[in-house]
């Protein structure tokens, strides 16, 4: 016998606080009460984001979305909804948030999220081309192939504003349209898989999820400008998505999709796979293309630009993963569709990786203009163990850090850059009050120093130099002076890098500077570190008049240099402690200080 | 010579689209779709995958179709996995490991009645269907 309704109960965590239990509980006896516990079942559920609009109760199957939800309610969502069928409107979320972002009647009435990019991402089988097709896969090269010219195919792009996910955000028309209008044979498509931001992983879920769609929009550009070759440029690391690829070219090719005569049309493209080393410079247009030539990936001077002298000196449109799976959308629904959505300069959705010190990490697509604080509370859920939000790393090593205090600030290229970030290609890693930033910006520095190729000067030479400077504060043997040079170094950084790589590394330190200042000169002045991260500026101690003399954390020391009678206050061994703060985090009497 | 005509691409897509519908409205199939990208894959959604194909075996169920996709997004509540069958709501259950499966199976499947504390909401809703 199966119910009519299903009531899901959030169970999250920041639910179970605000009641989500009792609702529960009060569900099951109203149910009971008005004789339709049959027909009815209350469940317990996960975590539904929207947390800040906690407890959360979704009926289904009509699925209705109620907020805020008092365990009271149960007597009134039970005999209106559930017995007479009449929702309870006050207690529906009412989108107007979601509304402002994305005029788009499809949207869902409460969802943050709007799915473009990911729209075939755990729907389809990714491996199996005909469930590509059933969604409307390839039709959008069918209007291309045979009912629009090219023009109306870079016309389209115009109006719907698209412009480059890869992070630097070159309106993608401009981009084909130099191409198209090169007069110069043969010319290459180019998709840029290298993700290589540590954090980020877009590209990789999109590929693994719907390979179909980025080799149907590299069609789709091939005849736009009049190419019949396109490689898609991916990293080794990432074998999966490789696999899927590789099936999907397979699939596509035994349907007449990709080769000769598409569709009868006349147009012949194929679509090769080229591996990269894992060298994060390669994700830089000009080294990715000398990788696919089988030279060294380095960087050139740019212009000439790859629309004009790209691969093999041949006119190239080259675009990030996430530009690409966005093309047959705005083909098959059209420009203005897509317009509609975003911001004013910055349309369309954009995806991010979200980590760090987050609840709910994932993947999430939302309309360009969100709010970090969306994406971090309600999408999110927040911080993980109830911590104080410090920060958000938005474009990895070339990006910077965004405070609390911007948290409500729409995310569009041009607001994130005044913010002294980047889009970049979307990681977004969330930091709360443990987290030190002294220490995050010579962990990124620390990942851009390693992956410079060392052409130029300024990013090798500036790089080390700053790194080092950085190094000195975390020891507590810098001065003010210093942190007047890292300003300096970097600027000339940026200034005068040959690539986007050296010219961005000094991001995370300039940002951090100018947003945390007063924990950099904790480091030099007081030569303390308040997040306590910097172990040469800490020390751990046991205050004797707290401890009991439990031996937790002697027991759970790892270099056993903690000693004591039993009963009697314990000691720590400087010389051996390796500050890795076991002691601190065990201690239940918080007898262990730390300074 | 063009392998598949445009005509014949359209019919293909007509065709397919039914099959995906046919599944969804007379409710002959029950899908079990598992997320196998590499988050899915890492967190363990192939012990997950084998777990529903022992139990649908050991419970004799042959109407039920077990697929896989790519990442739904929910990373830190993988693996994730969606059941859509005739006479119940789509759910997607996450942190799936091989027990639930199991019970999955038994009580959502057999018994038509939901999980406690696996339930996730969708994450947006989809832009391909009208």
């Amino acid at each position: 016998m199966a119910f009519k309704n299903y009531v899901l109960v959030c169970g999250g965590t920041a639910c179970q606080s605000s009641k989500s239990e009792e609702i529960y509980k009060n569900f099951i006896s109203e149910l009971e009460a008005a004789g339709i516990k049959e027909d009815v079942q209350v469940v317990k559920t996960g975590c539904f984001g929207f947390c800040e609009k906690g407890p959360i109760v979704k009926v289904l199957p009509d699925e209705s979305f109620y907020v805020e939800v008092k365990p009271t309610d149960a007597k009134e969502i039970v005999a209106e909804h559930l017995v007479k069928g009449r929702q309870v409107k006050r207690l529906l979320y009412q989108g107007e948030e979601t509304k402002k972002h994305a005029k788009v009647e499809d949207i869902a009435f409460y969802q943050k999220q709007f799915r473009i990019v990911l729209r075939n991402c755990g729907v389809i089988n990714p491996e199996d081309i005909n469930e590509y097709i059933a969604r409307d896969g390839y039709a959008a090269l069918e209007k291309v192939l045979f009912q629009m010219t090219p023009d109306e195919v870079i016309q389209e792009l115009k109006v719907s504003g698209l412009r480059g996910r890869g992070g630097a955000g070159f309106p993608t028309w401009l981009k084909w349209n130099f191409t198209k209008q090169v007069n110069d044979s043969p010319k290459y498509i180019v998709c840029n898989a290298d993700e290589g931001d540590p954090g980020a992983y877009m590209d990789r879920s999109t590929l693994e999820g719907d390979p179909h769609s980025i080799l149907e929009a590299m069609t789709i550009a091939g005849k736009t400008i009049g190419s019949n070759k396109g490689y898609i440029y991916i990293r080794a690391e990432y074998p999966l998505a490789i696999h899927r690829l590789e099936v999907a070219i397979k699939q596509a090719r035994e349907l007449g999709l990709l080769g000769k005569d598409i569709l009868g049309s006349g147009f012949d493209f194929d679509i090769e796979i080229r591996l990269g080393a894992g060298a994060f410079v390669c994700g830089e247009e000009t080294a990715l293309l000398a990788s696919i030539e089988g030279e060294r990936g380095m960087p050139k001077p740019r212009p000439p630009f790859p629309a004009v002298k790209g691969l093999w000196k041949k006119p190239t449109v080259i675009n990030n993963v996430e530009t690409w799976a966005n093309i047959p959308v705005i083909i098959l629904r059209g420009g203005a569709w897509f317009a509609n959505i975003g911001t004013e300069k910055s349309k369309g959705t954009k995806v991010f990786a979200l980590t760090g010190k987050i609840r709910n990490s994932g993947l999430v697509e939302v309309p360009m203009g969100t709010t970090l604080r969306e994406i971090i509370y309600d999408i999110g859920g927040g911080i993980i163990n109830g911590k104080k939000f410090k920060a958000v790393q938005t474009g990895g090593p070339s990006g910077g850090v965004i405070t609390a205090d911007y948290l409500d600030t729409p995310i569009d290229y041009e607001n994130l850059q005044k913010l002294g970030s980047i889009m970049g290609s979307g990681g977004m890693i969330v930091m709360d009050e443990d987290d030190c930033m002294v220490d995050i910006a010579k962990f990124y520095l620390g990942f851009t120093v390693d992956e410079s190729c060392g052409k130029c000067a300024p990013c090798r030479v500036g790089g080390r130099q700053l790194l080092n400077y950085l190094d000195k504060i975390s020891k507590g043997k810098a001065t003010r002076d210093d942190l007047a040079k890292m300003k300096q170094i970097g600027a000339a950084m940026k200034r005068a890098s040959l690539c986007g790589l050296g010219q961005t590394a000094p991001n995370p330190v300039l940002s951090t500077l100018t947003y945390f200042e007063k924990e950099y000169l904790a480091h030099v002045d007081d030569r303390t570190c308040p997040a306590g991260k910097c172990k040469d500026l800490i020390t751990y101690s046991i205050l004797p008049e707290k401890c009991i003399g439990c031996g937790l954390c002697a027991r759970r020391c790892p270099v056993s240099c903690i000693t004591g009678e039993k009963r009697q206050p314990h000691v720590i061994d400087q010389s051996a402690c390796i500050k890795c703060g076991e002691c601190y985090s065990v201690c239940k009497f918080g007898a262990v200080m730390r300074k | 010579m063009a392998k598949m005509t445009l005509e014949e691409l359209k019919k293909l897509r007509e065709t397919k689209k039914r099959e995906l519908e046919k599944r969804e409205v007379t409710g002959k199939d029950i899908e079990i779709i598992v997320g196998m990208a590499t988050c899915g894959i890492a967190a363990g959604a192939k012990q997950t995958l084998s777990a529903f194909l022992n139990e649908l075996e050991a419970q004799n169920l042959s109407n039920v179709v077990v697929r896989q996709t790519g990442c739904m997004g929910y990373c830190y509540a993988e693996p994730t996995v969606e059941i859509r069958m005739p006479g119940m709501p789509d759910i997607i259950y996450g942190k799936v490991d091989p027990e639930t499966a199991v019970k999955i199976v038994r009580k959502h499947i057999l018994g038509k009645v939901l999980i406690n504390d696996h339930i996730l909401d969708k994450p947006a809703a989809d832009i391909m269907k009208k």
